[in-house]
């Protein structure tokens, strides 16, 4: 019986994909299923058999905060984002105030650029 | 076998130490001053313990440290650090390893000098680089997102939230050990600044300094060292993530497998608990507790703490110290739940003490809303 780790660096091969602008999910070929964060086994059944797919970028807000700062500076927001692939990130929903983001919101992402790294957030749907 | 040696062991040390501000003291000073008076409520010495179970905030083998400091040589040094509920984590092992005979006298201690000291609170995980970016304010924006998704589902309010804060601060009154004094209403909790939506600064627990300590022992052996030792009945744990993102349902912590597993060890219900002391580090914490030790049903933990019934003069005592909310809390809190349910139901509580008290429910949290520990104690009748 072979045994094959999956061989995924998985913060390094997320990252690389963000840089040219691609929000990518590690998928389990056997499962099916789609994992975030990326890893190099699926959690429960320890599959290595990992791909890299492309989200569809489809998702909707599961629970939403507004953190508040020094004013005038405005609150920002930080939700939590369930994707249609079925895993669920941190991530937060621009274009509107941070007290706006409503749960159940239907929301697309976006790679965007923090001070020089690539990020995903979220826009309204 | 139901998995763990009901009423075999028994806390016959409990104490605090150095709540509120003491500057000029580390966390390990703290950590030995409360032990030294865990120890001499017992009636025994440093010298006489053999297993210690520690985790400090500053400190990684802070086991190692301890013993050495106090001249203690254990037969089981445990580190483990499961969050703010490491030291129900610690009781459940103490009492395995007491009750299978591989160590006679258990310490479990904690101290932290984060007011006077770091001034704020310290989280021991780095920064994670998937949630990092996004700049939540850990570990407030964990629970934030939790009461949001519990307001959504159930409808639960603000002021329901605010109505946990006002109990802890009713018990707080009657503590003289607490840090947070004076009243509190619903409207001051709802007006106050709110640090991540929806939840205000008095939704938060204080940040304070101070140190806890107990000492466990077989049943067999409780006697020689107080008249009142208070059993432990069950002691059962339940981890479903770390990460707030990785939960499976912010509605349900996993504090609904340890709750039922400890309440079958110990062959009690909810009913029979006289007082609950849970790990309250943000109001949101004692709704899902309630619910999820089968308190209340699903959804309803918001009304429970409505109309001051967990309050003083309630039909369910919870935190009777102030907790976490108003009381004390050093960066972890979880050792202040059981010291504060041996103090009930030992009958030393003072003008907090619940009359009559025999069966107490201690609750750690660790993480966000991640490891959970349910531990019941009870007086010798109820063995």
């Amino acid at each position: 019986m072979t045994e094959e780790l999956s061989g995924i660096r998985p913060e390094q091969e997320y990252r690389a994909h963000l840089a040219e602008g691609r929000f990518m999910l590690l998928r389990s070929r056997s499962s099916g299923r789609c994992m975030f964060y990326p890893r190099v086994a699926e959690p429960v059944t320890g599959n290595t058999d990992l791909e890299w797919v492309a989200a569809s970028g489809r998702g909707t807000v599961y629970s939403t905060t507004a953190i508040g700062q020094r004013p005038p500076t405005p609150s920002y927001n930080v939700a939590l984002i369930d994707l249609e692939e079925g895993p669920r990130m941190m991530s937060r929903v621009e274009g509107l105030a941070a007290e706006d983001v409503q749960i159940g919101m239907a929301v697309q992402a976006r790679v965007a650029d923090e001070d020089g790294t690539p990020i995903v957030v979220f826009d309204p749907a | 076998m139901n998995g763990f040696p009901r009423g075999k062991t028994a806390i016959t040390g409990a104490a605090t130490f150095g709540i509120g501000r003491n500057p000029g003291l580390s966390s390990m000073d703290i950590a030995v001053n409360a032990s030294i008076r865990a120890l001499r409520d017992a009636g025994i010495t440093p010298g006489d313990v053999d297993a210690l179970f520690i985790c400090l905030p500053d400190n990684f083998l802070s086991g190692l440290t301890f013993a050495e400091y106090l001249g203690i040589q254990p037969k089981i040094t445990e580190n483990n650090r499961t969050g703010g509920s490491a030291f129900l984590t610690h009781l459940q092992s103490a009492c395995l390893a007491l009750d299978a005979g591989l160590c006679d006298v258990a310490l479990i201690a904690y101290g932290s000098n984060q007011l006077s000291g770091a001034g704020k609170l310290v989280t021991p995980s780095g920064a994670d680089p998937y949630e990092g970016p996004y700049r939540p304010r850990l570990p407030v924006s964990a629970y934030a997102l939790a009461a949001a998704r519990h307001m959504h589902e159930y409808g639960t309010t603000a002021e329901q939230l605010a109505e946990v804060a006002v109990s802890a601060r009713q018990w707080a009154n009657l503590n003289p050990d607490a840090h947070m004094q004076g009243e509190l209403t619903v409207d001051d909790v709802l007006q106050a600044r709110r640090v991540s939506t929806p939840l205000g600064v008095r939704d938060c627990c204080l940040v304070t300094d101070g140190g806890a300590a107990i000492v466990v022992t077989r049943a067999d052996r409780a006697k020689d060292h107080t008249s009142k030792p208070a059993y432990v009945l069950g002691a059962a744990a339940a981890t479903f993530h770390h990460n707030i993102s990785q939960m499976p349902d912010l509605t349900v912590t996993a504090a609904s497998e340890s709750g039922p597993a400890a309440f079958a060890q110990a062959g009690v219900g909810t009913k029979d608990i006289d007082v609950v002391e849970l790990y309250d580090a943000f109001t949101i914490n004692p709704v899902l507790f309630m619910e999820d030790l089968g308190f209340c049903a699903k959804g309803e933990g918001g009304a429970f703490f409505e109309n001051g019934h967990t309050a003083p003069g309630g039909a369910q005592p919870v935190n009777t110290n102030g907790g976490g909310l108003s009381c004390v809390h050093p960066g972890m809190y979880g050792l202040f739940t059981l010291v504060e349910a041996v103090q009930q139901i030992t009958g030393v509580a003072g003008a907090r003490q619940v009359e009559g008290a025999k069966l107490a429910l201690a609750h750690g949290s660790g993480g966000y809303l991640s490891s959970q520990v349910t531990a019941i104690l009870g007086t010798e009748e109820t063995l």
